[in-house]
């Protein structure tokens, strides 16, 4: 009996070490040409607090640099973004980061406001898989799925990535433990150029209403902020499309003035920032290169200081040799990437 | 809910270790609570499904457990009433009016049985068959004067629990059973719930004793019932699971897919309905097993088999058994049959006249066979086709028996496998009957197997447009070699393990069940995941 007590131990732990090590080897590493789906479990390696935390989309992780602000404020920042980051994730997301720190600005950008429903499973996996367990990201999936998939999947993502077996490469097995790192700070760099192209006309849209689920999310987010203390700062990105229609724009405006919020569209500002879509975005004006990302920063991380008084933290030996890193890091990859380019 | 969802699997694990912690005496409710809760959520998917909320498939188990529940207690209380009066009365009556009372008792109790049967049946041909039955009659009617078909959904596992309940009634007329006086358990006996997915179709008298007895929490059970459940989860999830859509492309594009391709259709159907099949019973039978009840079992390696009459005493036993005890036997003995049987003998024939009424007998099985597992005329004839080639291989067999007086091959190793090859290719073919569900369609199509012949399809890489890639082949093959090695370990040894093997046996199956999780056709991507069998 003895024995078989033993012997049922070792293989049961067996079993749940065979399934673990499976697991980890078919999970998509995000190491190739999609990084996106790694950005939101690099938050947790993070040393160090920051004053400002940037939620959303596309939009803020490739539109702020956050190494800019801190070499031109001194400011510290992270960009908890992920690739179409519907209003209910930016929530949890945020939520679960007041867990570990309670910054003193918030920005959020409204352009997911337009998305009422869960969208797409593969972008709720960029998400969702690299949270780490908590309440918030039980929440999360529950507002996330779409209808064809299930909680338990999420709980055992071999039982959704089983079939990756056909498609396994050597990455998959290098980065089994241990991934490089891909944002600095949440940001997401791209040195290339592609001047910004004619855009289609919008399309006249039947309602322009947010939906009143977005909404909710909207005002839980304003609470979350208010009930922390924290300045909750409404932006739209410079970025011209996908278009963001008056319609939209005025929603939001009313409901910052309504709450007591700021709310900057930084379309109209693109002057003032210094922004010339021929050379600041990578993709013909969907997103901004390294050069538009920092030249926003520099314009928007005067912005917060000015208004809210944001301490320089480059003389704080808490941050300094931290961020010597994070510069260096930083450097690092313009470097490689003019490299691949000239090549 | 089926057997390979996440909640069925989670379900099943909260039950069981329910099961051993509430009171012995509380078992067999529990398992009751759950199988109605089973077919209740079952039913709730399925008119879900359909949007459909008008008529709950449950309402359609429960009329059949009350009417079994009424026949079989009138049944027995005619019985008692009877016994009571002749041994009240067991030295005033002549021999003769004890007779003629007997009798007397006996018709009441037929006519009791007739009418549970007759609702019990009809409930299964009115949901079943009223659609098939319209179709043929509107086949000879002209437009305009049509009959319209009912809206009517055919109740999940009603062709199971009804053959269940009707070989409980008739067992209790014969007086091989004795009437359940507990309802509750009549009610589980019915809708005992691993049963209710695809059988086996289970005996009241071989499921009862422990199906309602107390069990003890027994390393062998879980033990051996885990061991069936993982290995059935093996053939349905890794291969039948992923073969099935290379079977449904290969037979729906019947114009791309001919000549030899539906040999390879043939071929992948037998090892996806093997898979599917067998694997569905294992996990059945390995829950119950973990549960410590013992359920039929419904095969014994099938495709072993030199003959198709072997075959079908190894494919689906529960119910060939059922089809014999309760169509063949009362079917060949009763009161016109006798006399057909002594006119054709007196007329035909020693030789014959004895084999009118088997035969006669054998074309109701096979018609009633293939009428069970459809509503339609491909299942029929699909019946019917079982029926000639038995009759036909068992009319030759004297002509078998004089090749084998002179050729001495019999015994050897190379013509047992050629028995087996020949059965298991014979009856795929006929089953190929079931893939094209179109009588005109699969004599046409098994036609161009032998007309039209292109071994090229093996390597310009056409099989990799069905479905299946490279990997998936690989998998198949793998999956090939284990479950035919698995097979011919029991087919000579009885077991696969010894029960000192604990080890080894369950770090295999450890192995097995990641083997499962991963390299299972599961999840995003798969959809052909019901069991062929549950749609009977």
């Amino acid at each position: 009996m003895k024995k078989k007590i033993i012997a049922s131990v070792l293989i049961i732990a067996f079993l749940i070490a065979g399934l673990w090590f499976a697991q980890r080897l078919l999970m998509p590493k995000y190491m190739g040409k999609i990084v996106e789906g790694a950005m939101v479990e690099e938050y947790y390696k993070e040393t160090t607090d920051h004053d400002v935390i940037f939620i959303g989309d596309c939009e803020v992780y490739e539109n702020f640099s956050t190494i800019k602000l801190w070499e031109e404020y001194g400011i510290t920042s992270y960009i908890r973004g992920s690739s179409q980051q519907l209003i209910w994730q930016s929530y949890y997301l945020l939520e679960e980061t007041l867990k570990y720190e309670k910054p003193k600005v918030v920005v959020f950008n409204v352009l997911s406001l337009k998305y009422d429903k869960p969208q797409k499973e593969a972008y709720n996996r960029m998400t969702l898989d690299g949270m780490k367990w908590s309440k918030s990201k039980v929440d999360d999936i529950k507002a996330s799925m779409t209808e064809d998939e299930s909680f338990i999947d999420y709980v055992f993502p071999i039982l959704r990535y089983h079939s990756r077996w056909k498609e396994l490469t050597g990455d998959d097995l290098k980065y089994i433990f241990e991934k490089d790192q891909v944002t600095h700070n949440g940001y997401y760099m791209r040195v290339d150029v592609r001047p910004q192209g004619e855009f289609p006309e919008p399309m006249p849209l039947d309602d322009y209403t947010f939906g009143d689920n977005a909404m909710k999310y909207l005002d839980m987010m304003t609470k979350l902020c208010k009930d922390n203390d924290i300045e909750l700062v409404l932006i739209k990105a410079p970025t011209e499309y996908p278009y963001w229609y008056e319609e939209w724009d005025e929603q939001v405006s009313n409901y910052a003035s309504e709450n007591g919020l700021t709310y900057i569209n930084m379309i109209p500002l693109q002057e003032e920032i210094g922004l010339d879509m021929s050379v600041d975005t990578y993709d013909a004006g969907l997103h901004l290169n390294l050069s538009g990302a920092e030249k926003m920063s520099v314009y928007f991380g005067k912005w917060l200081v000015d208004t809210y008084g944001l301490e320089d933290h480059r003389n704080d030996p808490k941050y300094t040799k931290v961020y010597e890193e994070k510069i260096e890091y930083y450097n690092k990859m313009i470097e490689e990437q003019r490299n691949n380019l000239e090549e | 809910m089926i057997f390979t969802s996440a909640q069925f699997i989670i379900s099943v694990i909260v039950l069981a270790v329910l099961y051993y912690i509430v009171p012995k005496k509380a078992q067999w409710p529990l398992l009751l609570v759950a199988s109605i809760g089973f077919y209740y959520v079952a039913d709730r998917k399925y008119t879900d499904l359909r949007h459909d909320h008008s008529c709950p498939h449950l309402i359609f188990i429960l009329v059949t457990f009350i009417v079994a529940f009424l026949t079989a207690y009138l049944i027995g209380r005619i019985d008692q009433k009877t016994k009571a009066y002749l041994s009240a009365s067991k030295e005033t009556i002549s021999k003769e009016e004890k007779k003629a009372y007997k009798a007397k008792a006996k018709s009441k109790k037929w006519a009791v049985l007739l009418v549970g049967l007759i609702i019990a049946l009809g409930l299964l041909c009115v949901t079943k068959y009223t659609n098939f039955v319209i179709s043929n009659i509107n086949s000879f009617l002209k437009e305009g004067s049509k009959i319209r078909h009912f809206d009517i959904v055919i109740p999940a596992a009603i062709s199971y629990y009804t053959f269940q309940t009707c070989s409980y009634v008739i067992d209790v007329y014969r007086g091989k059973t004795e009437p359940q006086k507990n309802p509750f358990k009549l009610l589980l006996f019915v809708s005992f719930f691993p049963l209710m997915v695809q059988g086996p179709i289970c005996r009241y008298d071989d499921l009862a004793p422990t199906l309602f007895g107390e069990h003890k929490l027994l390393e062998t059970n879980i033990s051996k019932g885990l061991t069936r459940v993982i290995w059935g989860y093996f053939k349905k999830m890794v291969v039948a699971n992923r073969i099935a859509p290379a079977v449904i492309a290969l037979s729906t594009d019947t114009d791309t897919y001919k000549g030899t391709f539906v040999f390879v259709a043939m071929l992948f159907y037998a090892f996806d309905l093997y898979c599917d099949f067998t694997g569905g019973i294992d996990i059945t039978i390995g829950i119950a097993k973990v549960l410590g009840i013992d359920v039929a079992e419904n095969f014994n390696l099938p495709y072993f088999s030199k003959n198709i009459k072997e075959y079908w005493n190894r494919w689906h036993i529960t119910m060939g058994t059922w089809f014999t005890d309760y169509i063949f036997y009362p079917v060949s003995v009763c009161g016109p049959m006798l006399k057909l049987s002594k006119w054709s003998r007196e007329h035909l024939g020693q030789k014959i006249g004895k084999r009118v009424t088997v035969y006669l007998a054998s074309l109701l099985v096979w018609f009633t066979t293939g009428l069970w597992h459809g509503a339609a005329w491909n299942f029929i004839v699909w019946g019917l086709m079982n029926y000639v080639v038995i009759m036909i291989s068992q009319e030759l067999e004297p002509l078998y028996a004089k090749f084998h007086s002179k050729v001495k091959i019999k015994n050897t190793v190379g013509y047992g496998i050629f028995e087996i090859i020949r059965t298991v290719l014979l009856m795929s073919m006929i089953r190929m009957f079931d893939v094209y569900r179109n009588v005109p369609l699969t004599f046409k199509m098994v036609g161009t197997m032998f007309t039209n012949i292109n071994l090229k399809i093996f390597a310009d890489g056409s099989l990799l447009n069905i479905g299946l890639g490279k990997h998936d082949y690989i998998v198949l093959a793998a999956a090939f070699v284990i479950i035919l090695t698995v097979s011919i370990i029991k087919a000579k040894k009885g077991v696969v393990f010894k029960d000192s093997n604990f080890a080894v046996r369950h770090f295999l199956l450890a192995l097995l069940l990641i083997v499962i999780v991963v390299f299972g056709a599961y999840g995003e991507g798969y959809d052909a995941t019901q069991f062929i069998y549950n749609q009977f």
